[in-house]
This record gives structure tokens, C-alpha cells and sequence, in this order.
């Protein structure tokens, strides 16, 4: 009897943990919920041809956040044609030529450590020597150096983690065909890494183009009614954007902004559908 | 595969060469950019500890550095931070820890297939969003059961914080508790226990040193985070532990102070770096407790 007692309850206590566990899981699902709903709610009736396509402005029913798209992808492309070469690089120094010495476990070390370092440090950093030391100024170009430093950590990890699935036996049979290291990477082991390489870094590019701290630091304007030219204009991104309406005094901003933040989301979707597509279609292609 | 045949052994060779040592060159970036963080951080700080002193910095109670006469103690600042790392946690731990054991131990394959990405949606949300929902969204809700609740509070910003991290915490201890050989789950389960049982008594004991690194990795990140304590947490340096007051964060000055024009080479761009070196000083070492301690206890079966 009394054991019977215990296995019951027992079982009601797992019953009960069960219960609590799964609405903690629920509770990031509702949280995207309603935090969709309520940025939907407020920003899709200030969507409209216009707001892509106008400056910002005093009036909230004119203002538009076309500098601040343009700013965007000016530093998503430019931080993407930066940090992607620079990225595998890294990843195939270490992988494939670095010998086991301490200098490259500190290295990886370090890389390890730079991903752990808040964003907005990056900005200090830029400010410093982009923008200071080497003269670059406030432009878009510190912007991109200063995103690319930011998010290699991310590049190189992913990057690493791909080219280490690579199977040597592949290897392996481009070198019995008399190829060079170099031929052998190229030909063999990027082609088999790509689909994780280029995950890494689509990672990579959504971060940079959500970030606004770094940027802030390193000077991007809040406020911009000139459409960026040459990689050395001044500029301002979605994100900077977003926060600059959203702390407006008028109300009618915060909806304002809840269609940049619309935007914001729809770019990022669609970059990681790019990514997903990519990633597939050379998957496919190892396979076959 | 033309070009090859015809291209010189020697030739070949060279370019082997100048492709090892240029990759080589990109391999020390990383090391660069960390010298150059320390570099850039130290050189301003150094300057500016040569105005104010070091033990003023560190155990000054006001930080008005702008204002006359100007004071700088670093206090109300990390104490804002303090603020927000215990809001956060409250959510994010317990949140990010159950949602892990539901993942890991309790959830039927379908379900984990679906919920798992829509976990990974939250973390890729730029932080810029979630300091929005907290002003817009989480603010007004607190002020409705807290009417006193200034516009700018720790309470919101941390909310939000926690949330944002809620997905670090279970994505790393789910990892680590998936990784928990399954013969220690089948001999409990072989004595009669419970999914509980087997998860309190054998998954999260044995999952345990990656779970505590994932806290502090959480706690880290809450330190370093930005944008949304720069949106909802407010401006107001103070020495308070009351969350529906407006307060600062360290990001948070650094956030003000940068959207302002402060000129180059005052003390108030280098109070700039001061923070930012001590808030650089902070997540490195929370970083580097966080490695050690999932290295030092790792088991291995």
C-alpha cells in the first residue's frame, strides 16, 4: 500500500515537471508570437511604396527609410566581400596547413575568445583604427571593416567545423592523381565544404546587418538625407534607423519604426532562404 | 585540367608557395585584432587614469562625467549592469534549462523537429527588435501592474534581455545533455525510474559543467548586450537595485555618449574606453571562467 502510494507519486511528480518543462519550451514560441503580432500590428499599415522609397522626415507620414536601406546593403555587401575571403582563409590556414604547434592552438584559442567579445567593443576598436589611425573616417568602409573583424569569429568556426567533415579519402585519391595541395582544395575539399562555409557566413551577414551598436560608436549617422555614393560617404543603417524613430517623442514614430523593423525582418529572411537554397542545391550536388 | 599540363613544374611549385605563406597572413588577423582591441582600449584608458584616479574609477559611487564638477565613479554604471544580468537570469536560466531538458529528454521526435528551429528563430532576431517589443510591448504591461514604473526601466530591458538569451542556454545544455551516453538513461530507466528521475539524477549531473559554462555564457552576453538596454533601460546613472527605475548600463553610456558629439581626445571620449576596457575586462574573464570550467570538469565516457 504504502509503496503504491510512492510510485504514485512519483509518477504525478513527473507529470508535474513534464507540464512545466514544456511551457518553458512554449514560452520562446509564444514570445515570437506575440512579438511578431505586435511589430505586424503596429507597422504593416505604414508600409507602403513611399516609406522604401522616401528620406526620413519630420512628418511621420513621409518619412522613409531609403538612405537607410541603401546603407545596409552597402555594409552587408562590402562586409561580405571582406570577411568571406578572409574567413575560409583563416579556416583553411588552419585546417590544412597550420602544423600542431602552440602558436596555433593559440590562435584557435584566440578565435574562440574574439567570438565571445561583446559587439559594441568592435565599435571602440574601429573607432580607434579605422576611423582614427588609418583616416577612413565615419565612412562605410570603417563600417564593413569594422562588421567584417566582428563577425569572422563566427565565419571561421563554421568555416573549420566544415573543411574538418571533409573526408580524407577524398583527399586522399586528388593526391594519388598527382594534384598539389592547392588544386586538391580548391577542386576537392572547398566544393565538399561549401554548403557549411556558406551557412557560416549568411550567420555571419544576418548578424552584421541586425548589429547597430558597433556602428553607433564607429559614427554612422542617425540621421541621413543623402543617399550613400563611394564606399567613403557617411551613412546609417536599418537598425540605427529603427532605434532613431522608435526614441522619437511622437508616437506615430513607433509605428514608423515597427515598418522599418518589417523590413529588417523580411531582408533577413531572405538572405537565409538564399542560404538555405545554396545550401541544398550543393548538397545535392556532393551527393551525386 | 588543360592548363595544368602545360603550366611548369616549378611554376607550380612557386605558386604553392606564395599561397601557404598568404593564407598564412590571414591566419595572424585574428591574433592582430586582438592586439589591436587591447591596443586601442589601454592606449585611451591609460590617458585618461593619468586625469582621474584609478581607486576614484573603480569605487566612486556618482558618474557624471559631463556635468560640473565632474565625477567618476564607475559604480552606478556596473551596478546597472548588475541590475539587468539578475533580471535576465531569472528568465533566461530557468527557461533556457527547461526548455533544454524538454528538448533532450521529453520531447517526441516530430515535436522537436518543429520546435527546436522555432527556438533558433529567436536568437537570430537582431537585439534592435527586442529592444523595441521591450519599450513598446513589455513597458507598457509592467506599468499597468506597477503604475510608479518610469518609461525607461531595468525591469523591461531585462526581460527582454532574458529572453534574447533564453536560446544560448538551451541550445549549448541541450547539446551537452544530448550528449550524455544513453546506457547511463537505460540503466535508470532497467531500476524503475522516472523521465524526472533520470533527468534531475543522471542527465543534468552528468550535463552539469556544460550547463553552468552556458549560464555564465548567458550572463555575458547580458553584460555585453547592447542596443536594448540603450532603448528601454533609459540614461540615468544610479546606484539603485530597484528595477522599475530608469537606470545605465556601461553599453548603455557607451551608446549615449557615442550618438553625441563628444570631441576627440576630451575626457569624455576617453571615460569612452575606461568603460569599455572594463567592460571588455569583465566578459573576458566571465568567457574565460566559462572554457575553464567546461574543460576542467568534462567527463569522458
Amino acid at each position: 500500500m504504502k509503496e503504491q502510494d510512492i510510485t504514485k507519486r512519483r509518477k504525478i511528480k513527473n507529470k508535474i515537471f513534464h507540464a512545466l518543462i514544456f511551457l518553458c519550451t512554449l514560452f520562446g514560441i509564444f514570445i515570437l508570437s506575440v512579438l511578431l503580432f505586435s511589430i505586424l500590428s503596429k507597422g504593416l499599415k505604414w508600409l507602403s511604396v513611399d516609406f522604401i522609397t522616401n528620406f526620413p522626415s519630420r512628418f511621420p507620414k513621409k518619412a522613409g527609410i531609403y538612405p537607410a536601406l541603401l546603407g545596409s546593403l552597402w555594409l552587408i555587401i562590402l562586409t561580405a566581400l571582406i570577411s568571406f575571403p578572409v574567413g575560409i582563409g583563416t579556416a583553411l590556414y588552419l585546417e590544412e596547413y597550420a602544423k600542431d604547434t602552440k602558436l596555433t592552438e593559440f590562435i584557435k584559442l584566440n578565435i574562440a575568445n574574439l567570438a565571445g567579445v561583446p559587439a559594441i567593443i568592435y565599435g571602440m576598436l574601429g573607432l580607434a583604427v579605422f576611423v582614427r589611425m588609418l583616416g577612413l573616417g565615419r565612412s562605410i568602409l570603417s563600417g564593413a571593416l569594422t562588421m567584417s573583424l566582428l563577425i569572422l569569429p563566427t565565419i571561421i568556426i563554421s568555416s573549420q567545423e566544415a573543411l574538418r567533415s571533409v573526408p580524407e579519402s577524398l583527399k586522399q585519391a586528388s593526391y594519388a592523381l598527382g594534384t598539389t595541395k592547392w588544386q586538391t582544395i580548391t577542386g576537392v575539399t572547398i566544393p565538399y565544404a561549401l554548403p557549411g562555409i556558406l551557412t557560416g557566413t549568411i550567420l555571419g551577414i544576418s548578424r552584421a546587418l541586425g548589429e547597430a551598436a558597433p556602428l553607433i560608436v564607429v559614427g554612422a549617422l542617425a540621421y541621413v538625407s543623402f543617399v550613400p555614393k563611394t564606399p567613403f560617404d557617411q551613412f546609417t543603417v536599418l537598425p540605427i534607423q529603427i532605434f532613431n524613430w522608435s526614441s522619437m517623442p511622437k508616437k506615430e514614430f513607433q509605428n514608423v519604426a515597427a515598418a522599418g523593423i518589417i523590413v529588417l525582418l523580411v531582408i533577413l529572411l531572405g538572405i537565409n532562404s538564399i542560404a538555405i537554397i545554396l545550401r541544398n542545391k550543393y548538397q545535392i550536388r556532393m551527393k551525386d | 585540367m588543360k592548363k595544368i599540363v602545360f603550366e611548369s613544374k616549378e611554376r607550380i611549385k612557386k605558386n604553392e608557395e606564395i599561397i601557404k605563406k598568404l593564407l598564412t597572413v590571414l591566419g595572424f588577423i585574428s591574433i592582430f585584432t586582438t592586439v589591436g582591441i587591447i591596443f586601442s582600449l589601454f592606449e585611451e584608458t591609460f590617458l585618461f587614469f593619468r586625469r582621474v584616479s584609478i581607486v576614484e574609477f573603480l569605487t566612486g559611487r556618482e558618474w557624471t562625467p559631463l556635468f560640473e564638477p565632474p565625477k567618476f565613479g564607475v559604480l552606478p554604471l556596473v551596478a546597472g549592469t548588475f541590475l539587468i544580468v539578475i533580471i535576465s537570469s531569472i528568465i533566461s536560466i530557468p527557461i533556457g534549462l527547461g526548455s533544454a531538458i524538454y528538448l533532450s529528454e521529453y520531447a517526441p521526435k516530430k515535436v522537436r523537429k518543429i520546435l527546436k528551429p522555432t527556438l533558433e528563430i529567436l536568437a537570430g532576431i537582431p537585439s534592435i527588435v527586442y529592444g523595441y517589443f521591450a519599450l513598446t510591448a513589455i513597458t507598457p504591461i509592467i506599468k499597468t501592474i506597477f503604475p510608479e514604473t518610469s518609461v525607461y526601466n531595468a525591469l523591461s530591458a531585462g526581460i527582454a534581455v532574458g529572453i534574447m538569451t533564453v536560446p544560448l542556454v538551451s541550445s549549448l545544455s541541450e547539446d551537452a545533455m544530448m550528449a550524455v551516453p544513453d546506457s547511463l538513461r537505460l540503466g535508470a530507466y532497467a531500476l524503475g525510474a522516472t523521465r524526472y528521475e533520470v533527468s534531475k539524477d543522471i542527465v543534468v549531473p552528468t550535463a552539469f559543467p556544460t550547463i553552468v559554462a552556458s549560464f555564465i555564457l548567458a550572463i555575458s552576453r547580458a553584460v555585453g548586450e547592447t542596443m536594448i538596454v540603450a532603448m528601454a533601460a533609459g540614461s540615468t546613472p544610479k546606484l539603485t537595485l530597484n528595477p522599475l527605475e530608469s537606470i545605465q548600463t556601461m553599453t548603455g553610456y557607451i551608446v549615449q555618449i557615442s550618438m553625441g558629439d563628444v570631441p576627440y581626445g576630451s575626457i569624455g571620449y576617453r571615460t569612452l574606453f575606461a568603460v569599455g576596457s572594463l567592460l571588455f575586462l569583465i566578459t573576458f574573464t566571465l568567457n574565460l571562467i566559462s572554457r575553464y570550467v567546461m574543460r576542467r570538469y568534462r567527463r569522458a565516457y
